[in-house]
């Protein structure tokens, strides 16, 4: 098994999430560069036979952690760097993606992870539970905080954190 | 004596990941409390918006800085970052060196054809669901749409008498230009790729060809406008066969 071709299968996947958990393009690359320098210098410790996805996920997620507690920075992002509100009708996918950037971005970061692993990248609940390193009920409870807040926030009923701008 | 549905049995409803003795619980508790499906349609609703607005990101050419650094010898050379698929770099050098080496990146190309598409392979066989970017559904308009995209008329196989439904297609991007996958699957949920890249004008077709690339067995071939390369994990019998219903429906 080549180890280098199994993770670079993995890339595409990798920067899908990065970039739904980051927000940001930029941030979701810098994201997936520092998770394949991690996972080259730790290849060794990969056993053959183990599931590569979620070790990879794994490590996104500690280096994730590990930056928003190196900046001190809760989830939190200036008003002006946030998305603006949508003005034309005719950007139909633009509207959608920026309007889910925000929304994930309002939810607590723990719960935008699990959202994401479960929703888009389709892992297992088992899968998931190894990956970030919690129990499977745990697992569950943040699934469900999650798919109730994002509701909320998409369909505009969450606590607003947002100023609204009138048109 | 069944343990009484929990919520958590109807997220993981949602999200296909029960067993199927859980399952057919689920489903008849579900037929008795028919208001409890709005919730689950909410739930899937969410992770198909998911889907919508980040897919594309698969599909994008990887930016070059995501290649590590120089001094990471176990990481890619050169050479065979140029035979990845969606690496910007291979696209940059390779478009210039084109014209020069013509008859050397002949043999090259062809020899990228299996490792791409089974690189290809790799990244949307597992996807659980959404593994295409058009379905089988829409295939004329499939058709139309990538054959406009590669510049020239293409056809999907049919794989019915092997026992393969045409699930959909994408479109990718390699150093060569646009590509088209098509994917297959049969009762067993087994899939199948087919990459179609195009090929240089001049380059001569070649015979069917089989590699093995991290156990996906590939067979491809060229013709006089297209590379073609089927991929996947069912054995290299089976593939073979396969690959030759494919071979024939192109005129092999």
């Amino acid at each position: 098994m080549n180890y280098r071709d199994a993770i670079i299968a993995e890339i595409p996947r990798l920067r899908r999430y990065a970039r739904a958990l980051a927000g940001n393009g930029d941030l979701a690359d810098d994201l997936v560069q520092d998770t394949l320098q991690r996972a080259l210098e730790k290849w060794r410790l990969w056993q053959q036979g183990r599931e590569l996805r979620p070790w990879l996920f794994s490590i996104m997620h500690n280096l994730h952690v590990d930056g928003r507690r190196r900046d001190g920075r809760l989830d939190y992002r200036e008003e002006d760097e946030l998305p603006l509100p949508p003005q034309r009708a005719s950007q139909h996918d633009g509207l959608e993606l920026r309007d889910l950037d925000r929304a994930l971005a309002l939810l607590p970061p723990e719960q935008r992870e699990v959202l994401l692993l479960v929703g888009l990248e389709e892992l297992s609940y088992a899968e998931i539970a190894t990956a970030l390193n919690i129990p499977l009920g745990t697992v569950m409870s943040r699934l469900s905080r999650a798919r109730a807040r994002f509701k909320a926030v998409l369909t505009g009923e969450a606590a607003p954190l947002l100023k609204v701008v009138s048109p | 004596m069944t343990t009484p549905i929990a919520e958590d049995d109807l997220h993981a409803y949602a999200d296909g990941q029960l067993d199927a003795a859980r399952l057919t619980q689920v489903e008849s508790w579900l037929a008795a409390h028919p208001e409890r499906r709005a919730r689950l349609e909410e739930w899937r609703a969410q992770s198909a918006a998911l889907h919508r607005a980040y897919d594309r990101v698969l599909g994008e050419p990887l930016p070059a800085r995501l290649l590590p650094p120089a001094n990471a010898p176990r990481w890619f050379d050169l050479r065979r970052l140029a035979a990845v698929a969606w690496v910007t770099l291979g696209l940059v050098l390779g478009f210039a060196l084109r014209d020069q080496t013509l008859s050397r990146d002949d043999k090259a190309a062809v020899a990228s054809l299996p490792r791409q598409a089974a690189i290809a392979h790799a990244v949307f066989v597992p996807e659980v669901r959404h593994p295409v970017e058009v379905g089988a559904e829409q295939e004329a308009h499939l058709v139309a749409w990538l054959s406009k995209r590669l510049g020239a008329p293409l056809k999907a196989p049919q794989l019915d008498s092997a026992g393969y439904k045409l699930v959909g297609g994408r479109l990718l991007t390699s150093e060569s230009g646009e590509v088209a996958q098509f994917m297959y699957e049969n009762a067993e949920k087994k899939r199948l790729t087919l990459y179609v890249r195009r090929e240089a004008p001049k380059a001569a077709a070649t015979a069917f060809r089989y590699a093995s690339e991290n156990g996906v067995d590939v067979f491809y071939w060229t013709d006089s406008r297209f590379g073609y390369a089927l991929s996947g994990s069912t054995g290299r019998e089976d593939m073979l066969n396969l690959g030759s219903l494919v071979y024939k429906q192109f005129g092999g």
